[in-house]
């Protein structure tokens, strides 16, 4: 089993912001009194008349930055997904994404692993409701490093961008090479009998069960995938064709997030099973990650468990 | 308007002190929490459960009783210290808050823990719901009244404003909103973040009877919510101005503890200055 080096994600992305300040003079971050949990304190300490602070407002953060954008700042909103995302999403609809106005949004404490706070400060649903806009590119971040080469991309991207990012210590899968690539996945370790597609989070936990599974025998594939939209359409339809038996991964409710972009995929090209490990149309609580991890069914042998199912119907299929 | 006796005035002293004990252990227990925001309502708290909500600890779900939201969802330890010591649960069920499966949420949840009335935790929501309870309360014809507490940072929210706005035209006279004023959110202080003065001039403007009154004086708290029950005619705001953090001494007026858990040591200290232990 893989013994991980952690590194605590909401750092990166305050780390990282700060790069972003230095290498690019258009770049601006509108915090909604969340600057010290986000991390979003770091820029506005070396850039505070470039930071612009607008209380517990986010409808207004998405107005103030869709009017800074208008005018060719690159504004990033940051906050937690929660309130990024749908408290928002009108706001960001009309003057964001319909507008194609260059805001970057970042949904921070995404997915369920929030230090504790319950189900308020959890966000389960800002895929599904971010993927539904027609010129919003989403993106699910995996660690420290994916954090920081999406947020890069990000910068550079001339468009509306939304990032899931998570919060914790968690585990350190990339390295400092590792470069994001918009629409693009990654073969993480190959695989013949299924493939287990992740995207965000839960990418060690899918490396984990993959090892599992060799252990009796099952050769599964493990491809990331943090482009959501656009998505990787071509090796999606490639796994469908020469493996056959899909997992998807996501913090993240399996209705109407990762696992249904991946599903639209394979049900217009290729069906082949597909099982959907997150959140299975369920709210968390507050509780320490490792128990949710197991309540939620999120573990490697749980994920494991997923495979065998989604290999056992491609076996009665090709029977 | 019935006049407080100097016994009672202790008795709601006494019980604030022991919330702020309450939710100090609480949240150095758990490991996660908003002390500042608990400690400053504390008085508030204390006059609201103990004296004049009408509430039943034995019948959660009592129909006539009084509605309390807690908008500022994050003070979730006094709220579960009031709930606990009015009668609503054993406090020692809070032993495994923030654990898998403990029915007490970080921030309240009404499916979860008895006497929470309304699931909170994103800010700025509270006065709207409130005002559909007040709504529905009158097309009952039901005689029970709706509290609001809500933050000061909270009034940055536009959605405040919109729910005043509609309690307002509809004449909400059984709803009262109460800020916890202690000047001072998450980032900083509220008059740096984003300043929401004329506070008062701004529900005076939304057609809301205003009260200022110091929230740490349980008699003006009380006082000011019957005052609240007399005004027939619009909503009331109680706007109470506190200390963040009030009762211990390193954390008062501190953004860092808005959301930071005192260690054992912390800890002590702030139960020795709220009288809970002794020094040494």
């Amino acid at each position: 089993m893989a013994n991980w080096k952690k590194a605590p994600i909401r750092e990166a992305l305050g780390k990282t912001l700060v790069e972003l300040g230095d290498r690019y003079p258009q770049v601006l971050v509108v915090n909604a009194d969340l600057r010290n949990s986000v991390k979003s304190i770091y820029f506005m300490e070396k850039y505070p008349d470039r930071t612009i602070e607008v209380g517990i407002a986010e409808q207004n953060m998405i107005g103030v930055a869709a009017g800074l954008a208008s005018l060719g700042f690159i504004p990033f909103a940051v906050t937690f997904a929660r309130f990024a995302s749908k408290r928002a999403a009108d706001q960001i609809s009309m003057s964001v994404d319909y507008c194609r106005n260059n805001v970057k949004i970042i949904g921070a404490y995404a997915g369920i692993f929030t230090g504790a706070q319950g189900v308020s400060q959890q966000m389960i649903d800002d895929t599904a409701a971010m993927r539904a806009m027609p010129n919003m590119t989403v993106i699910d971040t995996a660690d420290v490093h994916e954090v920081r080469s999406a947020l890069l991309f990000a910068a550079e991207f001339s468009g509306p961008v939304y990032i899931r990012i998570g919060r914790d210590e968690w585990p350190v899968v990339f390295d400092e090479t590792y470069t994001f690539e918009l629409g693009k996945g990654r073969w993480l370790r190959e695989g013949s009998d299924v493939v287990l597609l992740n995207s965000g989070i839960l990418l060690p936990y899918a490396v984990e069960a993959a090892e599992l599974l060799e252990s009796e025998g099952i050769s599964a594939g493990v491809v990331n995938m943090p482009s959501i939209k656009p998505i990787d359409a071509a090796l999606i339809n490639d796994i469908s064709r020469n493996v056959g038996a899909i997992v998807t991964l996501e913090a993240h409710n399996v209705q109407g997030g990762f696992g249904s972009a991946v599903a639209e995929v394979t049900a217009a090209n290729y069906p082949v099973p597909i099982e959907m490990i997150g959140l299975r149309n369920e709210y968390s609580e507050s509780a320490p990650n490792d128990a949710l991890l197991e309540k939620h069914h999120l573990n490697p042998p749980w994920i494991a468990a997923a495979a065998k199912r989604a290999l056992d119907r491609k076996n009665r299929l090709r029977c | 308007m019935k006049i407080l006796t100097p016994e009672e005035i202790s008795r709601l002293e006494e019980i604030a002190r022991q919330l702020r004990a309450d939710s100090l252990r609480l949240i150095h227990r758990r490991g996660a929490g908003h002390p500042g925001g608990a400690l400053s309502a504390a008085e508030i708290m204390a006059a609201l459960y103990f004296q004049v909500l009408r509430v039943d600890p034995q019948r959660p779900d009592w129909p006539e009783r009084d509605r309390f939201i807690l908008s500022k969802g994050h003070a979730s330890a006094v709220l579960y210290a009031a709930l606990a010591r009015r009668g609503f649960f054993n406090l020692a069920e809070l032993d495994n808050w923030g654990e898998v499966d403990c029915p007490h949420q970080g921030h309240p949840d009404r499916f979860k823990t008895p006497g929470v009335e309304m699931t909170s935790g994103i800010l700025g929501h509270g006065v709207a719901v409130g005002a559909g309870l007040a709504l529905a309360a009158r097309l009952d014809h039901a005689a029970w009244r709706t509290y609001v507490l809500l933050g000061d940072g909270e009034c940055q929210a536009g959605l405040v404003w919109e729910g005043a706005a509609a309690a307002a035209k509809y004449r909400l006279s059984t709803l009262t909103a109460l800020v916890d004023y202690n000047d001072v959110q998450l980032d900083g202080p509220v008059h740096e973040v984003m300043p929401v003065e004329p506070l008062a001039a701004k529900w005076r403007a939304w057609g809301w009877h205003v009260l200022e009154i110091n929230g740490h004086n349980v008699r003006q708290v009380v006082e000011g919510l019957q005052t609240a029950a007399e005004i027939h005619d619009r909503p009331t705001v109680l706007i109470c101005h506190t200390t963040k953090g009030k009762g211990v001494s390193y954390m008062e007026n501190q953004s860092y503890w808005h959301g930071n858990v005192p260690n054992a040591d912390q800890l002590r200290q702030a139960l020795v200055e709220l009288g809970e232990v002794q020094n040494g």
